[in-house]
């Protein structure tokens, strides 16, 4: 039931309204609302109940495992919640001045350096405030930096056809044009499409190392070298990032800029698209373009640096600076793990990846790339279930529901029919593991016994096998009032 | 298997072509491709006049798995499209080599044509596809 549904008229809590209202005498009269706005009229309880119920009905990772890992949300330490809301952070007002703030800034200065450090570029961003923020951010500085040389006839920037949708996306919102490049068998960039395609036109690449294939592209010092003979840039996709954090540096692989998602590898908070954490890091001669506000610190005071120290930068991306809240939870997190800590999420997420990987293929299950170790995540096809027993990614999504486990993204990457991407992350222990695999056991002797069965799953949830087609053909997504006659 | 009709010409990328007889060319996207994309939610496709050139992408078909580009087969100007699919974009799936077309186009060179695969070039096409 819809809590508009459980309003009625005039059901109203007056100890819920703020009793010193602010006069607001100098908005014009045809800005003014005329009638009062059309919020439910229900009592506290039963919002609270209302709520309660919803979040009984979600999966979620504090209640499932959630093989979607990193790349949606993984595991946020309590800790972390704990420290971010103690009332001296809470309660800054973002135009506190400098020196009633040092402690907030210091954190956030922090955080540029530990994230300077572990990608290996030379300076950093925090303001972009999501993924593809920080990518919008990203490509802008390849064409700032393009622009300041007086080289304006780069038109293009390369993109392999693994990527992830937001590549182009981002590429085409800056004014380039986008050359997809095929990935080989083997799962790497196809080194010969990527010499052809490259030439005076070529601004940049956008790369994600390891790649959506979930495997590290062993090429890349190649790939860098070629683009970057040509006098092209190379950006540094950070949605894998959690599978070589303190392993591998993207500044050592060669990339000029690199954005990091902090709501995923650094593990913050995030459902429903927000709030998140897209950083910007480059190496020196992207530096100057770098978004603002920035937090410089000259040994005794943090200070914000905006237009007058960066009067190249490309400018600001949000109100104030980013989403504090996130920034500092990706802070507290960094902090807790330490550096030993970090490449452990990295050691950690590999052999959990690998493990489930390993003992699914012995369980008869078809790899993508068989012959390549897995990253943090690792692709399974069932493109023979699909041919020989009509069973789909799908159904073996939904019906992993009905057996307590979130499904895996599916269908994604593009180039891999009938795919599962799985990506356990590093909290996940042995025994969670197993019970995916058991259940994934369970679901394929299903499909060959009664396959019927799966494709009428999730059976066990408040919500069955839901009409995609329908939900996206016939979108009614908004509450209507009914006229009542 | 897909129904590939003799017919029509093929691209790699799997649209169709038929050469009518005014000189223009239809165009869609084959069966193959839609049984691949699955159910289509949204059709997209290019403006009447539009010029293109062979390779570009000028259309989008939308299906509850992926949004996939439509390639231009040959140079040409955009003469007609179907409006019919912004209400029922089903019928790619339905009827893709009627009913389900996506446009049609005046050829800027119709010897171009030359170019691209008949059935039996298209159906080897699709074999090395579902290894």
């Amino acid at each position: 039931m819809l809590i508009f549904e459980q309003s009625m008229p005039k059901r109203q809590n007056a100890a819920q309204i703020p009793i010193s209202r602010a006069e607001i005498t100098d908005l014009p009269k045809r800005f003014l609302r005329q009638q009062p706005p059309a919020l439910p009229e229900v009592s506290e309880l039963q919002t609270v109940r209302h709520y309660t119920r919803l979040s009984q009905k979600n999966f979620s990772i504090d209640t499932h495992f959630y093989p979607l890992g990193s790349c949606t949300m993984k595991y946020n330490p309590r800790g972390c919640n704990t420290l971010a809301m103690l009332p001296e952070f809470l309660a800054r007002h973002p135009y506190g001045p400098e020196n009633l703030g040092q402690g907030y800034l210091g954190c956030l200065y922090d955080l540029q350096e530990i994230l300077k450090d572990v990608t290996g570029m030379t300076a950093v961003s925090l303001t972009p405030m999501a993924g593809a923020q920080g990518e919008l951010a990203g490509v802008t500085m390849i064409r700032a930096y393009h622009d300041a040389n007086n080289d304006t006839d780069r038109t293009e920037i390369l993109v392999p056809d693994a990527a992830h949708g937001t590549n182009p996306a981002t590429a085409t919102m800056c004014g380039y044009t986008v050359k997809e490049i095929p990935t080989n068998k083997e799962g790497d960039v196809d080194l010969e499409a990527l010499k052809q395609a490259t030439g005076p036109q070529t601004a940049g690449i956008m790369l994600t190392n390891p790649s959506t294939l979930g495997i590290f592209e062993r090429e890349i010092k190649t790939i860098a070298d070629i683009v970057h003979s040509v006098g092209g840039l190379l950006y540094y996709d950070g949605a894998n990032l959690n599978a070589i954090l303190g392993k591998v540096k993207p500044g050592d692989m060669g990339f000029d800029v690199i954005h990091m998602n902090l709501h995923k590898t650094f593990s913050t908070p995030h459902g429903g698209g927000g709030p998140g954490a897209g950083p910007v890091g480059v190496n020196k001669r992207l530096q100057p373009f770098l978004p603002i506000p920035m937090v410089g610190f000259d040994g005794k005071k943090y200070t914000w640096l905006s237009e007058t120290e960066v009067p190249q930068s490309i400018g600001r991306l949000s109100a104030f600076m980013g989403n504090a809240g996130v920034l500092l939870r990706a802070y507290i997190y960094a902090r807790l793990l330490g550096r030993e800590g970090m490449s452990r999420v990295a050691e950690f997420a590999t052999l959990n990846s690998n493990y489930l990987m390993t003992k699914l293929a012995d369980a008869g299950f078809d790899m993508a790339l068989p012959s390549r170790r897995a990253t943090h995540e690792f692709i399974l096809t069932l493109k023979r279930q699909a041919q020989q027993q009509g069973i789909t990614a799908v159904d073996f999504a939904k019906r992993l529901l009905d057996y307590g486990f979130h499904a895996p993204t599916t269908y994604f990457p593009l180039i891999v029919p009938e795919c599962l991407l799985i990506e356990p992350t590093e909290t996940e222990s042995k025994q969670a593991l197993d019970q995916f695999v058991d259940a994934m056991i369970k679901i394929q002797k299903e499909a060959d016994e009664t396959p019927d069965l799966l494709k009428g799953a999730p059976y066990t949830l408040p919500v069955r096998r839901l009409d995609d087609v329908k939900a996206a053909r016939e979108v009614d997504i908004a509450w209507k009032k009914k006229n009542k006659t | 298997m897909s129904n590939v009709p003799d017919n029509l010409k093929y691209t790699k990328t799997h649209e169709w072509i038929r050469q009518e007889s005014d000189g223009t060319l239809t165009i869609g996207v084959t069966d193959h491709a839609q049984g691949l994309l699955g159910d289509m939610v949204f059709v997209e496709v290019p403006d009447v006049d539009a010029n293109f050139n062979s390779g570009d992408d000028c259309a989008v078909v939308e299906s509850v798995k992926a949004a996939s580009d439509v390639y231009c087969p040959v140079s040409g100007e955009i003469t007609e499209t179907n409006e019919a699919l912004a209400d029922t974009p089903e019928m790619v799936n339905n009827d893709p080599f009627g009913d389900g077309w996506l446009f049609k186009l005046r050829p800027t060179d119709p010897n171009e044509i030359s170019t691209l695969l008949d059935a039996n070039g298209y159906q080897e096409i699709i074999a090395e596809d579902s290894h």
